[in-house]
């Protein structure tokens, strides 16, 4: 499924992502670098709620957190940043973490995704506002 | 130079820079600034989000204890989005690299992603474009709150420019530094008009685009005369004006000069001129315009400019300070007209769907005793000061006035109680704005002791015109039959009841209604104070049989535009300058 992210004036992609690129320093330094493929389940999708849930859990790790959607990559700590993604339900997703505690980040939001954004689990009941 | 036609609601040139204010309820047009601005700019964007993260915070709190689960989840969300760097970074951003005003960097960075939201094929999503505007909406009443301080303390003088003013944002004009209002909106009797009026300055209304075009601090002329506003003008254009400025003033000093002799017909009928005020320090404007008292003493003011209710001791030093200026002539204080307006509708939950039909005015003082008996306590206070009277706004029923009297009493015994003097027989009056006041005045007259006719009102409920909706204020007009036919009932109850009947609304200062109104026979006239000197010039120049036959005429005729053009023509032959 192919998920229109922004044809405003600013696109996304480049402007949005604040992980540097890792292709110099990555022989240099440890790999420090983890990615994960999830898909999301509940039927809100990644959005408002889920989303603010998953940005807080972000926010506990020093390392740079991104999501990719396959077309836009994003700031898996910037609530803006991730609701805009607009991951429906079905959508799938590559986190990616890169840091000092990247291995323990990966771990958790993958977790997280896959554990605690699913239908009848934690608030990813849909809202009827 | 660009120049923009529209309507002329109060007298008067001004040249001066401009200062535009934005309303949080309308689109927010591009606007360019200065690149140096950039900075103070960026500022403000970062303090908007700060005290929008405060209040909002605050409101999250406070529901904490209402214990409001899904209310507290969304301002969870609201916050997260505003202390979102990157977030705050766009429309920085944008401010910087396009130099464009915060409030519009706000509302375009949150549109676009509002924008974004509704795109989505996901009901779901899509509806939560609604959470982007309300953010938006907060960010935006920041900036424009923030705005508003500024304008308390100006220390230059400026030309406000708006798409429509509110009685919350003029209520704290200064009229040493406002020269001239402009808005897009509104029409002769809108809000705008009326304290542009009071304050003596020029303005134009219904200029419908006029803050698209303007910048702030561009130069603009508004000429409150011919309906005109001239956007950067060349130096020509600012001479010529400069010139036809001076000869103005020179007009209404020939005005001014006949404020010492008597309002008084060619065959000596004595006339009553009072002002209609809005403020204390008006008072003294009342007097210098030669004015008999006050006929008409808005209230509102003192609710309007302040974050909290106005104490009793607020109402009473305001009441005071006025009384003082007029010892043993009238001061009318009328009871505070709230309701339909931005201090009683943003203090509820759901706005009303049709204020103006909803709970204002002696409907909302009814149902809030304690704000009604605060003032109706001071008003009481202050009567043993001069000759002191009340007047209650919007009587629709008898049943309303007999309750707002017996409101009245129990506050008397309060201060009899409390052993503070007042006088027993001060005066109570009401206003007659409604079809069924105007139809029912003989009742109403038995327990009132003067009647006011609110002819603005009168004219919007009579008619169903709403008279600042541009769309159709066209239609909105006292000299429709309807209105005068009611006007003219009023008149005969009040003087089969022998009780007073004065006009206070806007027709009491426009020239051609003159004739008419004392034709149909009105001796007491409550108007804007800039405007004493030209009515008494007019009743000065006629004789009571003459306005007795233009009115014969006038209510004889069966079309709006028949009888206005013939008032004007009446009018003109009188008083050739004023027109």
């Amino acid at each position: 499924m192919r998920i229109p992210l922004y044809d405003g004036e600013w696109s996304v992609s480049p402007d949005f992502s604040n992980t540097s690129s890792n292709t110099d320093r990555e022989d240099a330094l440890e790999k420090t670098v983890y990615e994960a493929a999830v898909e999301i389940k509940d039927t809100n999708g990644l959005h408002m709620q889920p989303a603010m849930r998953f940005v807080d859990l972000a926010n506990q790790f020093d390392c740079d957190i991104t999501i990719s959607n396959g077309k836009d990559t994003v700031d898996g700590k910037s609530i803006m940043q991730v609701t805009m993604l607009a991951a429906v339900r079905g959508t799938k997703l590559t986190i990616r973490t890169e840091g000092t505690d990247a291995e323990k980040a990966i771990n958790a939001l993958r977790e997280f995704v896959e554990e605690q954004i699913s239908d009848g689990k934690g608030q990813g009941k849909r809202e009827n506002r | 130079m660009e120049i923009k036609k529209g309507i002329a609601v109060s007298p008067g040139i001004s040249i001066a820079k401009s200062l535009i204010i934005d309303s949080e309820d309308y689109r927010i047009p591009r606007r360019s600034i200065n690149p140096s601005q950039r900075i103070t700019e960026i500022q403000r964007v970062r303090n908007a989000f700060r005290d929008a993260i405060a209040e909002l915070t605050e409101l999250e709190q406070a529901q904490d204890q209402t214990g409001g689960g899904r209310i507290k989840d969304i301002f969870a969300v609201h916050l997260r989005y505003l202390r979102d760097r990157s977030l705050r970074r766009k429309v920085t951003d944008l401010v910087h690299s396009e130099s464009v005003t915060a409030e519009y960097a706000v509302s375009s960075v949150l549109r676009q992603i509002a924008e974004h939201f509704s795109n989505i094929k996901d009901t779901y999503i899509s509806e939560r474009a609604a959470d982007i505007y309300d953010m938006e909406r907060r960010l935006l009443k920041q900036l424009l709150g923030h705005k508003r301080e500024d304008i308390d303390h100006l220390s230059e003088e400026v030309a406000i420019v708006a798409r429509e003013l509110s009685p919350t944002q003029t209520a704290s004009f200064n009229k040493n530094f406002v020269k001239g209002l402009a808005t897009d909106a509104g029409g002769r009797t809108s809000h705008t008009a009326i304290v542009a009026r009071s304050l003596g300055i020029p303005a134009v209304v219904a200029l419908e685009d006029l803050t698209e075009i303007v910048r702030g601090g561009d130069t603009v002329i508004i000429d409150g005369n011919r309906g005109i506003v001239i956007v950067n003008p060349d130096d020509e254009t600012i001479k010529q004006y400069q010139e036809y400025s001076r000869e103005f003033i020179e007009l209404e000093h020939k005005l001014d000069a006949i404020k010492e002799k008597p309002a008084i017909t060619r065959d000596g009928v004595e006339i009553k001129l009072l002002g209609n005020i809005e403020f204390p320090d008006e008072a003294e404007s009342v007097l210098q315009k030669g004015g008999d008292g006050i006929g008409l003493y808005r209230t509102e003011f003192l609710y309007l400019n302040r974050p909290t209710e106005p104490t009793e001791q607020d109402h009473y030093d305001a009441y005071a300070e006025t009384v003082r200026v007029f010892k043993h002539r009238p001061v009318i204080i009328r009871i505070v007209d709230l309701g339909a307006d931005k201090y009683t509708q943003s203090k509820r939950f759901a706005p009303e769907p049709n204020p103006f039909l909803g709970l204002r005015s002696i409907r909302f003082c009814l149902q809030n005793l304690t704000m009604f008996k605060t003032q109706l306590h001071a008003i009481l206070r202050a009567s043993v000061l001069g000759e002191v009277r009340i007047m209650f706004p919007l009587i629709t029923n008898q049943q309303e006035m007999m309750q707002a009297k017996m409101i009245l009493r129990d506050v008397m015994e309060d201060l009899d109680e409390e052993s503070i003097a007042y006088n027993k027989d001060i005066q109570v009056g009401i206003m007659i704005e409604t079809p069924s006041a105007a139809l029912t005045a003989s009742t109403l007259a038995r327990d009132a002791d003067f009647f006011s006719i609110g002819t603005n009102d009168l004219t919007q409920y009579t008619l169903a015109v709403d008279r600042g909706n541009e769309l159709v204020s066209t239609l909105y007009s006292a000299a429709d039959p309807a209105v005068l036919r009611l006007i003219r009932t009023v008149i005969q109850d009040a003087h089969k009841s022998q009780i007073d009947v004065a006009i206070c609304g806007e027709t009491a200062s426009e020239p051609e209604y003159i004739m008419l109104l004392l034709g149909m026979g009105i001796r007491t006239l409550s108007l804007t104070p800039p405007m004493i000197p030209e009515i008494k010039q007019i009743i000065r120049s006629v004789t009571i049989e003459d306005c007795n036959n233009v009115a014969r005429e006038a209510l004889g005729m069966n079309s709006e535009r028949q009888i206005s053009s013939y008032l004007r023509n009446a009018a003109r032959k009188i008083l050739p300058e004023a027109f």
